[in-house]
Formats: structure tokens, sequence, C-alpha cells
């Protein structure tokens, strides 16, 4: 399908990404890649890799296993870094500054960009004290009181504090799966990064837990940048403004979700939505 | 901001610490060894491996008795241990839910734990009281009593760690449980097990205290179990704490025996697994 | 057909079963034989036996507090110096060692598990003590004033025994430290590195995590300082008297064992030897319990607490009052 006429939008899959009234233009770039690579070592796993990815947005990342959408994820917050033997090439900018300058901390870092992992990893404390922890870590709480309302804060950013209001004292390891979750994004959130990273935040998740956590993410866009890696294209389709397609480490095409979907300029990309491969 | 940089040098200090404690474990490693050998090399000699111990006072004279006396002391340890350990551990093994497993696991941890001295205790009462006399075979018992739980845990875990597709296999064949354990399981498991027993093998020839009051001591050389035994350690132990100098050098000398044993198990264990497991699979 | 086949199956259970009863009846004889022969010691004595001080085989008197004594404060102090040491090099070997390093240094320190502890005891008087009495000499008149380290500087005594028990209880408690840091799940590390956390930070969040695990290491490496015989007879001193001071000879119940043992003559002595055998073997029975009861802990799923299960409808009630 490769036609320049604009043909009406009509959906080429079962995926049917909802009317959006969002202009990107409008929006500012809150993560600016500029020919990203990535080794493993010797192997490389990301090939210059260059996108504007949008403020107060969510952006997602999709495509076939393996394709280093994960990997690319990790190198926003240089998560990376804790894993022996990894190099990156290029340039990799948020706030106006390269993350993978010399001189730059990725503990500093990781504050304004935060992460949400595929599994839960609450730790095994009590759901006051999963919140606690990073606020104490980057002493952002003066005192009990604010320390309180931090968490009262985050645990409501994260659609979870009726639930646990009364129980704040238990331990997190007797919420449920996608409670779980929730507390592991209010737990991000409680720092106040800007950007939050979601890997597959959804995919251990049931069903009704998953649409939770869709939820979630919709409402939070307005308060954060949001970059989810997901496998799930209807997902994608129902949760993000802009999707990036990725295939054997290089990103195929980066667009607006609703043409990715319906009109598509690459026929890979065509490909893979409309089931072909993946 | 200054409480980061406060908590990236804590991180750094921290690690430093970590690394300096390994450093300070090793330095006595080091110590030990320097003294051993260079104390012990000095005695070394072919009398130090042909003689007896000469009479008390006189120069010279060796450790062949003691040195005959641990193998034969380790020699019924084992011939008692590895058997009652491995079929324990099989026991343990394929039935891990029944409560003679768990209780049995517990005792073999709990044996494990036990001083090497209680068991001593223990052999004594049963095996040296009753026959008023000291004797090999009492030494052996209680070496061997010390042996099983190491012999045991190595079964189990190696026994567990076979595939179960392996036995399966043999199931499917026709082969009875006790069958396919012993012709298939076991054998897969075979050389991490004999990497096992020969661990425990040096392990119980470097104990002293077990063989203080059980195979207690020989002059002589024997090989009768019925008598008293000399030993490496037990010798070692005797002449260490003797006024003599000359009897201190032996003793450097028998230490320098041991560690040189135990060195020598302990790499051959690491080695020989990795070997026998690639000729085994093929990989 | 098939009932000749289970009966050979239930012959392959009894036959391997036989073995691992004995293994248990071992334990059990153990804990009854010493009991036994304890009787005459403790129907003589009784509860006094632990409390009396004197140790006097001559006139019959027999008073085991100075073993208890000595094998408390040797062990104690022993694990207090082992501790960090032994952490750190858990720490350092699972979270922090470069590759190639690992494995090495991996073997020098299970070797240091290894060496014999009557080698140990060997280099313990004729190298450590020597050293040890010339530190208590050098030390200055005014630390020597304390009742710490009082008493003639003869190096045997207290000092050397700590030393030597934590050197040797050092590699026990790591290796086990090490493997259960190793079973803390990664994605604990990686929760407090998103969040900022510095490599020191991440690594408390680990050992936060393996806490129950951590302890039972060190327990059981107290365990070991217990038991442990020949090092420590050989620099201990062998007094039976009970001192404060760290220069002080002194005597632990392993090493009366070992001493006194095979000279006990009178059946008495030797009843009285083997109730302190019997107690030590009770004492690090307990110990290595509550040792491995922590460890297990560690790989024990967490189970939610009751209230948790409650049906949702009940939960959400609540919220909306």
């Amino acid at each position: 399908m490769t036609t320049t006429a604009p043909a009406p939008p009509r959906s080429l899959t079962t995926v049917v990404p909802p009317a959006r009234s969002v202009s990107v233009e409008s929006h500012a770039t809150a993560i600016d890649v500029d020919r990203l690579s990535f080794f493993y070592g010797q192997k490389q796993a990301l090939f210059d890799i260059t996108a504007k990815l949008p403020a107060k947005l969510v952006t997602a990342f999709i495509g076939p296993s393996g394709c280093g959408k994960s990997t690319f994820l990790r190198t926003m917050n240089r998560m990376n870094d804790v894993v022996p033997g990894t190099r990156v090439t290029g340039k990799l900018i948020v706030d106006g500054r390269d993350i993978y300058a010399p001189g730059v901390d990725p503990v500093a870092l990781r504050r304004e960009v935060g992460m949400v992992f595929q599994k839960s990893n609450p730790f095994p404390k009590s759901i006051f004290e999963n919140i606690a922890y990073g606020v104490r870590l980057n002493r952002l709480a003066a005192d009990t009181s604010a320390m309180n309302d931090i968490v009262e804060e985050s645990l409501r950013n994260a659609a979870l504090w009726e639930e646990v209001k009364d129980r704040l004292h238990d331990s997190a390891l007797a919420l449920s799966g996608g409670q779980q979750q929730r507390l592991c994004i209010a737990r991000a959130l409680a720092i106040k990064p800007k950007i939050l990273l979601m890997d597959e935040p959804a995919s251990a998740l049931d069903p009704i837990a998953t649409q939770r956590i869709e939820e979630l993410i919709y409402e939070l866009r307005s308060k954060f940048t949001i970059v989810i890696v997901t496998h799930n294209m209807q997902q994608a389709a129902r949760v993000s403004d802009m999707t990036a397609l990725f295939w054997l480490g290089k990103l195929v095409e980066f667009d607006r979700t609703e043409k990715i979907f319906t009109n598509p300029a690459e026929k890979l990309t065509e490909d893979y939505v409309t089931g072909r491969f993946g | 901001m200054r409480h980061d940089v406060v908590r990236r040098w804590i991180s750094t200090i921290v690690v430093w610490l970590c690394g300096l404690s390994v450093v300070v474990a090793l330095v006595p490693l080091a110590f030990i060894l320097f003294f051993v050998v260079s104390q012990g090399i000095q005695a070394l000699n072919w009398e130090f491996f042909t003689a007896l111990p000469a009479p008390v006072g006189e120069l010279g004279g060796g450790f062949a008795n003691a040195i005959v006396g641990t193998l034969v002391l380790v020699g019924i340890g084992a011939a008692f241990a590895v058997p009652v350990g491995i079929i324990s551990g099989v026991y343990i093994a394929e039935f891990p839910s029944t409560r003679l497993a768990t209780m049995a696991r517990f005792a073999a941890d709990t044996l494990n734990g036990v001083p090497s001295i209680v068991v001593g205790v223990f052999v004594y009462g049963i095996a040296v009281m009753p026959f008023k006399q000291f004797s090999a075979m009492a030494g052996g018992l209680a070496l061997g009593i010390m042996m099983i739980p190491i012999v045991t845990r190595t079964t189990e875990e190696l026994l567990k760690l076979v595939p179960p597709a392996l036995r399966e296999g043999a199931l499917a064949l026709g082969a009875t449980r006790g069958r396919a354990t012993l012709t298939v399981v076991l054998p897969a498991a075979a050389p991490g097990i004999i990497t096992g027993v020969v661990l425990a093998l040096a392990r119980i020839a470097g104990e002293t205290a077990p063989l203080l009051f059980t195979a207690f001591n020989n002059r002589f050389l024997s090989t009768d179990p019925r008598q008293p035994m000399a030993s490496l350690t037990v010798q070692v132990y005797n002449y260490a704490i003797s006024p003599y100098e000359d009897w201190h050098r032996q003793a450097w000398a028998g230490a320098l025996v041991l560690v040189a044993l135990v060195l020598f198990c302990s790499l051959l264990a690491r080695f020989a697994t990795r070997r026998l497991e690639r000729l085994q699979t093929g990989h | 057909m098939l009932r000749r086949l289970r009966g050979r199956d239930l012959g392959f259970k009894l036959g391997t079963g036989f073995f691992a009863a004995l293994l248990v009846a071992i334990v059990l004889g153990i804990g009854f034989e010493l009991w036994r022969q304890s009787m005459l010691s403790i129907e003589k004595f009784g509860f006094g036996f632990w409390v009396g001080e004197i140790w006097d085989p001559v006139s019959g008197e027999f008073g085991a507090r100075p073993f208890i004594w000595g094998t408390l404060y040797s062990s104690v102090l022993a694990l207090v110096l082992a501790a960090p040491i032994a952490l750190g090099i858990a720490i350092f070997l699972s979270e922090l060692c470069p590759a190639r390093l690992r494995m090495p240094l991996t073997f020098l320190t299970e070797l240091l598990a290894a060496i014999p502890s009557i080698v140990y005891g060997l280099w313990g008087i004729f190298v450590l003590v020597p050293v040890v009495r010339s530190f208590e000499q050098s030390l200055p008149a005014s630390l020597r004033a304390l009742p710490l380290f009082s008493g003639p500087p003869v190096g045997v005594g207290m000092l050397s025994a700590v030393l030597i028990l934590a050197i040797m209880v050092v590699p026990f408690a790591s290796s086990v430290a090490r493997e259960v840091l190793k079973a803390v799940p990664g994605s604990q590390r990686e929760a407090a590195y998103a969040l900022g956390a510095t490599r020191w930070e991440a690594i408390r969040a680990a050992l936060f995590y393996a806490r129950t695990g951590i302890i039972g290491s060190l327990i059981l490496g107290f365990g070991r300082a217990l038991g442990e015989t020949m090092a420590v007879t050989m620099v201990i001193g062998n007094n039976p008297q009970i001192k404060a001071s760290l220069f002080a000879p002194g005597y632990s119940m392993a090493a009366v064992l070992a001493n006194e043992f095979a000279e006990a003559a009178d059946d008495l002595y030797l009843s009285a030897l083997i109730e302190i055998g019997l107690v030590l073997f009770a004492i690090t029975l307990m110990v290595n319990m509550a040792s491995r009861l922590l460890i297990w802990q560690m790989n024990k799923p967490v189970r939610a607490p009751r209230a948790a299960r409650l049906p949702v409808g009940a939960a959400t009630a609540g919220g909306a009052a």
C-alpha cells in the first residue's frame, strides 16, 4: 500500500484507535534521540535510532519479541548501565542534556525518568514503606506530614488510594497482582519524575486489571510523559498517542497512532499491524 | 545537590570496604599456607614417610604409622558412610513427601552440625567402653558418622538435578522405579556424587577430635582394626603440644601433608566434575 | 503383573528407607547415649553442675560454669568479629566482583573453610600466640588497667581463641550468606535502581529482602564456633577460670572434653564430662535448628494474611464508608 493520494482513514485490522483531539505538533519534545546505537559487548542490539518523543503524551513501542523495544526503553533511564559490557553511541537528550555525556549522574537521571517493570516488584515492606522508600532516598519529604501527603497523592494518582487507605501498613505482598502493579506505579510517581517508562506493565495481569492500568495511563498523561512498551497492538492503539514500530533493532516507523494503524507509510508496518508476521 | 554527592561517596566507600573484607579474610589464609609450607618442607623427607616414630626424646623418626593409620581409618569410615549416605540420599530424593524423608533430611542436617568431639564421645560410649579398649574400628565409625550427612546431602541434591525426562524414559520402557533409579538416574548423577564423596573423604581425613578417644594412638605400624591406631591428625596434635623441637618440626610436616591432601582433593573436585560431565553428556 | 511390580517397588522403598531410618536412628542414638551416660552426674549434681565454678577432678567437685563461660565468651566475640567480614565477602562475591575474579576468589575462601582445624591449631600455637603475646605486652599501662585487658600477657587465652575462631567462622558464614543473596530476585535491585538508588542503596534493598537468611547464616557460623575443638584447645590456655579479661586463659566445653576425656579415671568424672558433651550437643542442635529455620523461611512463598483474602465487595464497602 504505497499510494500517495490521501486515502480515507480505514482500519486495516480489528484495531480501531479512538479518535483523538490532541494535536501532537503543539507538544514540546521530551526525549530527543539522535542516532542511538546500543551494543551488548560485540553484539549490536539497536541501530541508529532517531526520534523525537513529545512531552505529556503517551508513546507506545510495538514490535515482535526480541526486536529491541525493551532495550531501547531501558536506555532512556540508563538502566542498562547495571549490565556489564554494554555500550551506547549517539545521543539521547532529556531536558536539554545528553544523558550519555560524560559527567552525567545516572542516579539523578533516574529521579527524573521513572520506570515500572513488567512484573510488579514491590519491596517486602508495607504499602506505605514501599512508597516512602524512594521519597526518603531522594530526601523529598521534610517531615512526617509531608511524607503522608506524598504517599496519599501518589496512591491517588495511581488510582489505588481508595482501596488501601485503611491498610497502609499492611504488607504490600498481600495485594493482588493488579494492585501491586498500581503500587509500583505509585512508588515511581512518588518521586515526581517528568517521564515515566513502562515496560509491558499489564502483560502479567488479568483483563480487568489490565483495563484499570490502561485507564490509569490515559489519565496520567496530562501530568507526565509516558513511554510504554507493549506486545499487545490493541493496547497500543487504545492507550497511546504516538506509536513506534521496532524490528530487529531498527526503528521502522514512528508516527501518530491513528496513522500507524490505518495508513502506515512503510510496508513492514502494514504487514505487522495486519498480523502477517509477528 | 550535596546530598547526592554524599550518597555517592558512601556507596563508593562501602564497595571498597567489601573488597577490603575479602583481603582481610585472605591474609590469614596466606599466612597459614606460608608457614605450613615453609616450616613443613624442612622436615619433609623420605624418613618422614617411611619411618616409625622415634622413642621419646630421640631425634628422627617419621609418620609412617600415622599416614597408614589415616588411610585405614578413612577407609573404614568410607566403607560405612558411603553406602549408608548414598542409599539414604536416594530415599530422600525418591520419596520426598514421606515423613521418613523429612525426618531423615532433618537428621542429616543435625548430624552435620554436631561437633566432632561429641561424635567421639558417642562412639566412645558404644564402641570403646563395652570392649574396654580403643580401636581403629571405633575411630573409623566416628569418622563414618561424620561423613554420612555430607554424602546424603550431596546425593539428594544431585539426584534432584537429573532431568525427570531421563527417569520417565526408563519407566516408559517398563522398568520398575527401583531399576530406573539405580540404572539410569543414579549413574547420571554419579560424577557429582563421586566428587562429593572425595570432598567428604578429604574432610574426615582432617578430623582430629573424634579420634582422640576412639582410635587413640599407636606408636607402631598397625592395620588391625581391633587395636588402637595412629592417625596423621592425632599425631600432629600430640607432637605439637609436646616440648620437643624436633617433634614440632615433624608436626609442621604432617600439617603440610594434610593441607596438600585437602588442596589436591578440592582441585580434583573442581576439575573432575566438569571433565566427567563432559564425557557423559558430550558437552 | 502389576502387583508384582508394585511389590518390587515396595522392596525398593523399604530397602532404601531402611538406610534413611538408620540415619535418624544414629542421631537419636547420640542423644540417647549421651543422656544415658550422664545420668550418674546429673543425679549427683543436678542443676548445681552448671552453677558451680570449681572444676576439680581430684576432689570430685565438678562445676561446669567456667566451660559455659569460655564457650560463650569466645564464640560471641568471634561472631562479632567475623560477621561484618563475612557479610562484606558475601556482598562482594555476589554483587560487586568482576566475573573473572569470582571463581578464584570463591575457591580461596572455600579453601579457608577446608583447612583442618588441627592445622589452624598448629599455626595458632606457633605463630598466632607469640604475635598476640607481643601485642599484649606492648599495650600501654593505661589500657592494661582496664578489666578487659588485665592479667599477665601470656599469649594463650581468650584473645587468641577469639581470633582463631573468627578466622574459622568467616568462610562458613559468608558462603551461606552468598547463597542467600544470590536467591534475591534481580527485580528487587532493579526497582531500587529505577527509583534513583546508588549501588550501595540497591545492595541494601537486596540485604533487606534477604535479612532472615543472612541472620541464619550468621547463627550457623555461631554454631560452628561453639563446637570447634582443636584450634581452641591449643590456644585458649585450658584453665577453668572465669575472667572478664581477653588476656586470661580460659576453657571451653569442647576443649575440656578433648583434654580430659582420655584421662578420666573414675565413673563420676567420665559422667560429668559426658554431661558437658550432652549440653554441647543440645546447644548446637538448637542453634542449628534456629538457623535452618531462618534460612528456610527465605524460600517460602509469601502468603497473604487472612484479611487480604476478603471478597472484593467487602473491601470497597469499607472504603466507601
